[in-house]
């Protein structure tokens, strides 16, 4: 007979959850809403999902609070783990979410915001991620990551277009394979240490010294594999630009920046032990992957036309560069990836809104794509302002200072130089200067050159409304006053991510 | 008042250019040139005030920016920097009084004030992430004045412009980077603040890495040969205005960085390069000399000929002693003036026939007087000749690197001597002779606007040719207090006897003589 499970209300620290499940409240809201009333306005549900994010927020905000006072917390048989990381990431996460979800209420119409499931869906897709993040459990981290994704799956093929299709299934099929090589990852670490919990992994791995480093390095391979696909790491890049230019602007920005924290967190738990532990095989893989996604992705994206292709590709290449902080792996260099990931949210949040307000709703004749250059011409002329906006989040991703990326770039150079990685640094710099030429293009097609004859004339504009223009006024206040903020925001992050042990 | 008159001198001009989008294009040409001279008159204010007898740094404002990686607003003035400020508001302020009908004039004069305050701002910066800032920064406003008013090539010259200095200035952010991990291993505290690094002394391994990252970054701005490819390009793509700032202004960045930076940082790495950077500035002026001299185009003759002479300020800086780094600087002032003035020159006449080749011209000396006297007074500076402000600052850079060795500077100076030849011969091509073409018949000569942004700079040419002394004293006296400092900070024996200390500085000469 077994004894009754004993199991007190107090110690499993629900107050964990609580973050993941208001947007899940929220979305099964919108749905209960739907039931009763159907055909609302998108107004409504933006405003909502508007709201229940920031009640989000808010409570980050308080277990940022907690984690000051007490360190890390943990909960839920130990399965959740709240600590620096798991609140920074869903800091940018949530953040990131506040502000891309206004930008549904655009002038033109699209079909996707007509309904509440894209809301509720999105809702689930950032509970997905909270607990993808928030938790050092491998299969919890599995269920996160899969929420997320296959609700990220419907949200594109939601945009209509036989593009979005494609790019749907296109991500489905990668995303699955990608979830494949993650279990059998997790399945070689749980035969090797009969535990999923990765500190448990990394406690039994150096007991017994790594006596087992051949299915170590077979784990690593089948995680790097599954990371490589989540985060576009080159050679498993080859969705993103396609996955990009299928989805809407808004969509795809906010792609570039949200799953992406998510599975850098994940990485960093991941991959932090396996190369303080001395693997070094893993070290030349990560060191070869990064140099190799930042460059490649850089040399790709100036051959493009289109210039959501060329965001992609650049994002690629930001992704790479950011990888650097966990090959580097010392508190400065993963407090410089969320630095660079918090200033890179403004940024390239708002260049995709810039594309996303100059949508056309059908595309005109003579124009190759939705946002080729040429669509951009002589754009000063028309439209100063967009132009020097749009220039503006173009020199900040290139890295010109004093605005938002610069900062990043040169925090995270800095941990390189530090972390004693000086050939590293050399090529992130040198990458900065050939990532330049793309991010200059743009400007000189929108400054130096005439308006296409035959476009539709000056169409910055047509998808604009308040609340984008909002948005992006945000994003640019962000972009270009960031060394205000960044005292703080330094000292800040780097109290979370030293306090978490990373 | 005056402890914020270095950041009014900065921000100023943005101020003035964000308020300029509201004025009316039709009144945005004085509106221009009265925020120039304003800006102008502050920065006489800012010579009236200076103190000539301090070395150190004067008007210091520091406001904490990012403390905890050490990051602050820190600007200063000394000696060494004080008139280039000076020069570029003045050349801002008449390069706007003397814009010619351009299209979208406000465009370019806004873009004009943002990049002056780019340009005061990297002189009086004294953190290196803040002089940063406005090094990367300047780049943004001329790649939009080559590349929105420049000739048939601007995209390609003001791009390349662009990427090569960026590339090289992200090399010299690594270095930094490096320099503040090391003021941070010394003392435990990151500082980007140069006056702090001073305070550094480096092992020469590492002294002579941090020596080449930042040469790198420096090297491309001046630039030197071999990294002088962007320039011709940028120079004669660019509209009058753009070379003008450029050549003035733009190019002292560098040799400004290598003393603000290289010499006093790295003082045995300095030494270690002196002879190779030497002979790389003399293949400069050597080979920019001949180039010059096959060219058809009278601007390329002029902005080859500015390259040329950027190789006999870095020979001066090189010299790394007193006479050597202040002719540098000296000549730094006399080629802004000097080649600053000949671009204008060159604009008058492209502007009257479209046209910058000198098979166009010929015999002009007959049909504007004027113009082929104030031509000639500025060729014959630019060539050297005695008594122009040019001359004062060649002899003291050449007579500081005779110190150093014999040979290269005899070189050196015969390949000055050899340069006025492409000169003469333009300007014979131009202005002597019979009038060929007959569109060149019935030139208008210069007029009041052009006079009233020539005249000046033709007597600063003479005036300070005839008595450097007010801008060489000040200049003096902060130089000597860096090479003092090369010398104490100095570790090897070659550093220490090459780098001469103050107080005994006229044994030293002496004792070279005997070696």
């Amino acid at each position: 007979m077994l004894s009754p499970v004993n199991v007190s209300i107090e110690s499993l620290n629900l107050m964990t959850l609580v973050p993941m499940l208001i947007p899940i409240v929220g979305a099964l809201l919108i749905l209960v809403v739907d039931m009763f009333k159907s055909e609302q306005d998108k107004s409504m549900y933006v405003m909502l999902s508007l709201l229940v994010l920031s009640i989000d927020f808010a409570f980050l905000l308080e277990s940022a609070g907690i984690f000051e006072q007490n360190g890390t917390v943990m909960g839920v048989f130990d399965v959740m783990l709240i600590d620096g990381l798991a609140i920074l990431s869903q800091f940018i996460i949530v953040g990131a979410s506040i502000l891309f979800i206004p930008l549904a209420l655009t002038k033109k119409r699209f079909h996707e915001f007509a309904y509440p499931e894209f809301f509720a869906l999105f809702l689930f897709m950032i509970a997905g991620f909270q607990f993808m993040v928030a938790t050092d459990n491998l299969i919890l981290i599995f269920v996160g990551l899969e929420t997320a994704s296959l609700a990220l799956y419907t949200l594109i093929a939601m945009h209509n277009r036989n593009k979005s299709f494609e790019a749907a299934v296109k991500y489905f099929t990668m995303g699955a394979l990608a979830a494949g090589f993650y279990s059998f990852g997790s399945m070689v670490f749980y035969a090797l240490t009969g535990s999923v919990e990765i500190n448990q992994i990394a406690s039994v791995l150096a007991a017994n010294n790594y006596a087992d480093i051949g299915f170590v390095l077979i784990a690593v391979v089948f995680m790097l594999a599954s990371f490589g696909f989540k985060l576009s790491m080159v050679p498993f890049h080859t969705w993103t630009p396609d996955v990009y230019e299928g989805s809407s602007a808004a969509l795809a920005g906010y792609m570039s920046i949200v799953p992406k924290i998510a599975a850098f967190v994940v990485a960093m738990r991941l991959f932090e032990f396996l190369i303080h532990s001395g693997v070094v095989w893993l070290e030349v893989i990560l060191y070869i992957g990064v140099v190799v996604t930042m460059t490649m992705a850089n040399i790709w994206a100036l051959v493009q036309n289109d210039v959501k292709r060329m965001l992609a590709y650049s994002s690629i290449s930001h992704a790479g560069f950011v990888m650097a902080a966990i090959l580097i792996g010392t508190t400065q260099s993963n407090s410089a990836l969320f630095l660079y990931w918090i200033l890179f949210s403004f940024t390239n949040l708002g260049s995709f809104s810039m594309l996303w307000i100059s949508r056309q709703k059908n595309l005109p004749k003579g124009q190759s794509s939705d946002h080729s250059y040429d669509k951009f011409a002589g754009l000063v002329k028309t439209s100063p302002i967009a132009a020097s906006i749009m220039a503006l989040f173009m020199l900040s991703l290139a890295g010109i200072p004093p605005f938002a990326l610069f900062w990043g770039k040169m925090y995270m150079i800095s941990s390189a130089v530090t972390g004693g990685y000086t050939v590293l640094a050399l090529i992130m710099a040198l990458n900065s200067a050939v990532a330049g030429y793309y991010y200059l293009k743009l400007i000189v097609y929108m400054f130096m050159k005439e308006p296409v004859v035959g476009l539709a004339g000056d169409v910055s504009a047509v998808n604009a409304t308040l609340s984008l223009k909002t948005i992006i006024g945000i994003a640019t206040i962000g972009t270009i006053f960031a060394f205000l903020a960044l005292n703080q925001l330094l000292e800040f992050v780097t109290v979370f991510v030293y306090n978490s042990g990373y | 008042m005056l402890d914020h008159i270095l950041s009014i001198l900065v921000f100023f001009p943005a101020l003035a250019a964000l308020l300029g989008f509201v004025v009316h294009k039709d009144s945005m040409r004085s509106y221009g040139v009265a925020v120039a001279a304003i800006e102008f008159a502050l920065a006489l204010w800012l010579w009236f005030a200076f103190d000539n007898n301090v070395s150190g740094m004067q008007f210091m404002e520091t406001i904490a920016l990012i403390p905890t990686f050490g990051i602050n607003y820190i600007v200063g003035v000394d000696g060494i920097s004080l008139f280039i400020i000076i020069l570029a508001s003045f050349f801002t302020m008449i390069g706007i009084a003397s814009l010619t009908d351009t299209k979208d004039v406000k465009n370019m004069i806004i873009t004009l004030l943002f990049l002056q305050m780019t340009m005061v701002g990297v002189f009086v910066a004294l953190d290196a992430m803040v002089f940063y800032v406005f090094w990367e920064l300047s780049l943004v406003p001329m790649l939009y004045i080559i590349g929105a008013w420049g000739g048939p090539l601007r995209i390609y010259a003001s791009v390349k412009f662009f990427l090569y200095t960026f590339a090289g200035s992200l090399v010299m952010l690594v270095g930094m980077l490096f320099m503040a991990y090391f003021y941070y291993q010394a003392t435990g505290q990151w500082s980007f603040a140069i006056l702090d690094w001073y305070r550094l002394i480096l092992p020469e391994s590492f002294q002579l890495w941090l020596f080449v990252a930042f040469f790198i970054g420096f090297a491309i701005k001046v630039p030197m040969f071999p990294f002088h490819t962007w320039l011709p390009y940028a120079h004669g793509q660019a509209p009058t205005i753009g070379s003008v700032i450029l050549a003035a202004i733009l190019l002292k960045m560098g040799t400004y960085a290598f003393i603000r930076f290289s010499l006093p940082l790295f003082p045995d790495a300095s030494v270690f390069f002196m002879f190779p950077i030497a002979i790389l500035a003399i293949i400069m002026i050597i080979y920019t000399a001949m180039v010059a001299y096959a060219q058809k185009d009278i601007k390329q003759v002029v902005a080859y000929s500015s390259v040329s002479h950027m190789g006999v300020i870095i020979i001066g800086t090189f010299a790394l002693n007193v006479e050597g780094i202040s002719g540098s600087i000296f000549l730094m002032i006399a080629h802004g003036v000097v080649s600053g003035a000949l671009f204008l020159l060159v604009g008058v006449i492209y502007d009257r026939r479209h046209t910058k080749l000198m098979s166009e011209f010929g015999g002009l000396a007959s049909v504007m007087p004027r113009f082929a006297t104030i031509f000639g007074i500025m060729m014959m500076a630019s060539v050297g000749m005695p008594l122009t402000i040019n001359f004062v600052g060649e002899f003291l850079s050449l007579l500081g690197f005779y110190q150093q060795s014999h040979i290269l500077t005899l070189l050196a100076g015969i390949a000055i001597i050899v340069g006025a030849i492409y000169m003469l011969a333009a300007y014979k091509k131009m202005f002597f002779g019979e009038v060929t073409k007959e569109e060149n018949k019935n030139l208008p000569d210069v007029n009041k606007r052009e006079l009233i942004a020539l005249v000046p700079l033709v007597i600063i040419t003479i005036w300070l040719g005839i008595y450097p002394k007010p801008v060489l004293g000040p200049i003096n006296t902060s130089v000597e207090a860096v090479v003092q400092l090369m010398h104490e900070k100095a570790i090897t024996e070659e550093a220490k006897s090459r780098i001469p200390s103050l107080d005994i500085i006229i044994n030293k000469a002496s004792a070279k003589e005997v070696q």
